[in-house]
């Protein structure tokens, strides 16, 4: 199966290693792995604070870029999200776009169907970010009273030795947020501190999440307090415990 | 004061951020476990999402029929354009009779249209009897929660405030205590008042009904003892018939405060015996709600406050920090449609998480309207020309794969150059550790190497 991977910006340049942990990934459960190498930024930044009309050229050029690829697949469910909801539908090959594109934790539970096996001697705290959550229903969320489901965690049970850990709050936002996380720096931080004390009062020693841009917001509060507690995509965990 | 510096005011007093964040998380929990209660849940919200559409779809319509029946039931029904003409309707009702002494249940409405200070102008003596908005109205600041309008306030503050305002003894802080010395002094005002005015949560149109729900029996106090009944509504307080009700009787409650049910659901078709009953119907901004579709499923809102209950960022800035009388996520995406410059701020206010929008008992799409807010301020040309341009400066590199790789690797060198204290990210946050090289420059080699 051929496989286009759409690497989220601030990941091409912050988080190599989740991307490469996504490629690495795929392709052990058999999947031929491209990067198309003219692709850059879905637009979130400039959506997410209302810049619908400078977004716009780069929903084209996603469209353009992926054209020749069956399967989209994304190591973030932000960035998925904005493919797949709030993307112009009526900009042409959108909606192909929008069908062809998924999150890598959703890619891996529903079409590769893989439940992974492997050994990671570690006591995680799993962290939902609200746009795979409750935009992409990667979870069942805690608001809605729908029979309980969790493909990321569906993902890490199989795996020996790790312990998710239980929180108080399994999925309250961190407070990224987006351009929320500079516009609104006092309260985003303040989200993110009660989140690192969630987990560290569960005892983790790392923090998982399918989106990066939550755990660098996370992971820049947990080494300016000097706390011992690191991030990992959920990738990045998953690729080193079936190694 | 904009949103983020009354919410970094807020978070600066680390502890009442942290008491404020666990009282109102607290009420969502109770909503979780009283919801998990109805297994018919989900289905309920479509339903009463859908009774709302309904209504608003005719919105004219069903309005005239419930006056009609209201005025059958001996009912007078006022109508008001606006909240100059809300406040007005009231005050020549309660001047015409003389009425100097008014007491009032809770009602947002009447927040939101500051009649207390017209009447006060006016000389009139108006007491709120809800528990909750008597302490702020002794504190004279609005309301900072919708349901718990003083959930802002430690009991010990209260204390205080009694302590100066009703004689009770210095230092007290017993919640019971406390609450017996305010119905004891409410009761005064009771037996005194010439009028009483509540709110209304449901208008039935079948009937010309409406229905006030309450904790504390302020309302039906409020309007037994008095011969005057003056309710306020906002338009889009209607439901169909009565048998819409029980839908939205099993999801109010249960989403503002985790009961089953409010201790007083009082039903008011035609005045007492001997007395009057006015109804005053008030749009204030509503209909033009009604005409722009991407907004107009925020009017089916029922006021349970359940999104800013959910809400990590209205728990951790206070309800005071929106400056509207509705805060929170309904309240951002209310009040720009009032004003929306002065409130270009508020649909900011929200990391966008969507608990709000799936917590809403009546499926109010609440983040996607403030993203939609967010885009129409933007086009606008309302929010701050820094944003405009690095909105522009981003679309422009991001657009240039060339461009975007120079710009990724000047940020990974330099940014780390710039003093922490210098941007927002940094003032309290590491930036991440800078690879050296992006994850396109490793997969070009990577492939090389194969």
């Amino acid at each position: 199966m051929d496989v286009a991977l759409f690497v989220p910006c601030y990941v091409d340049q912050l988080y190599p290693r989740a991307g490469l942990a996504a490629a690495e990934l795929l392709e052990r459960h058999g999947a031929r792995v491209h990067f198309p190498e003219a692709q850059t930024c879905c637009g979130q930044p400039m959506a997410n604070a209302g810049f619908f009309d400078e977004a716009r050229p780069l929903a084209r050029k996603m469209v353009e870029v992926f054209e020749p690829y069956d399967h989209v697949v994304c190591p973030s469910g932000s960035c998925t999200s904005m493919v797949r909801n709030h993307f112009d539908r009526s900009l042409p090959g959108v909606e192909a776009l929008r069908a062809k594109t998924r999150e890598l934790c959703e890619f891996l539970h529903d079409v590769l169907k893989i439940r992974p096996q492997g050994r990671f001697p570690h006591r995680v705290g799993l962290h939902q970010s609200c746009h795979g959550l409750r935009e992409l229903r990667l979870g069942s969320g805690s608001e809605r009273l729908v029979p309980p489901f969790d493909k990321v965690r569906a993902l890490l049970q199989g795996i020996e030795g790790l312990q998710l850990v239980e929180l108080a709050r399994p999925d309250e936002c961190c407070g990224f947020g987006g351009t929320f996380a500079v516009s609104e720096d006092a309260v985003s931080c303040a989200m993110g501190r009660d989140r690192i004390a969630d987990h560290e009062r569960g005892g983790a020693e790392i923090i998982a999440g399918a989106d990066m841009s939550c755990l660098m917001h996370l992971e820049g509060l947990l080494r300016r307090d000097g706390k011992p507690l690191r991030v990992m995509h959920v990738a990045e965990l998953l690729a080193e415990a079936t190694a | 004061m904009t949103h983020p510096e009354k919410a970094a005011a807020f978070v600066a007093n680390d502890a009442r951020m942290h008491w404020h964040d666990q009282a109102v998380w607290f009420v969502r929990q109770k909503r979780d476990v009283a919801r998990a209660a109805v297994p018919e849940w989900e289905e309920l919200r479509s339903l009463a999402s859908q009774i709302k559409a309904h209504a608003l779809s005719r919105l004219a319509d069903y309005l005239e029929q419930f006056e009609k029946n209201a005025v059958a039931a001996g009912a007078q029904v006022h109508w008001a354009r606006d909240a100059d003409e809300h406040n007005r309707i009231v005050h020549e009702l309660l001047a015409a009779r003389g009425v100097t002494r008014l007491v009032k249940s809770k009602s947002m409405l009447t927040e939101e249209c500051h009649l207390n200070p017209y009447l006060e102008k006016h000389g009139i003596e108006v007491v709120d009897t809800d528990l909750g908005e008597r302490i702020v109205q002794f504190r004279r600041e609005p309301p900072s929660h919708i349901v718990m309008p003083a959930i802002h306030l430690r009991k010990e503050e209260i204390g205080e405030l009694f302590h100066d305002k009703l004689g009770t003894p210095a230092g007290l802080s017993d919640p019971k205590q406390l609450t017996e010395a305010a119905r004891g002094h409410l009761r005064a005002k009771f037996l005194a008042a010439q009028a009483g005015l509540t709110g209304v949560n449901f208008a039935i149109a079948e009937t010309g009904g409406v229905v006030v729900c309450t904790n504390e029996g302020n309302a039906d106090l409020g309007t037994s003892l008095p011969p005057i009944h003056i309710a306020c509504m906002g338009v889009e307080k209607i439901v169909p018939r009565l048998r819409d009700l029980g839908v939205f009787l099993r999801l109010l409650a249960r989403s503002a405060t985790g009961q089953p049910i409010t201790t007083y659901t009082s039903h008011f078709h035609g005045p007492r015996r001997g007395g009057e009953l006015h109804i005053v119907i008030v749009d204030h901004g509503r209909s033009r709600i009604l005409g722009r579709e991407e907004y107009r499923n925020s009017l089916k809102c029922i006021r349970c406050a359940a999104c800013m209950n959910t809400c990590p960022v209205f728990r951790r800035s206070g309800g005071h920090s929106y400056g509207v009388t509705v805060p929170g996520p309904i309240g951002s995406v209310l009040a720009p449609h009032i004003d929306a410059s002065k409130h270009q701020g508020l649909p900011f206010a929200s990391s966008l998480c969507g608990s709000c929008t799936d917590v809403c008992p009546v499926r109010i799409d609440l983040h996607q309207q403030l993203l939609a807010w967010r885009g129409e301020l933007a086009a606008r040309g309302l929010v701050p020309l820094g944003k405009r341009v690095a909105a522009k400066v981003g679309a422009f590199v991001l657009a240039r794969t060339w461009l975007y790789r120079l710009a990724g690797m000047l940020a990974r060198r330099f940014l780390p150059l710039i003093p922490p204290r210098w941007h927002a990210w940094g003032r309290q946050r590491d930036l991440p550790p800078m690879p050296r090289e992006s994850f396109r420059e490793q997969w070009r080699k990577r492939a090389g190497s194969r």
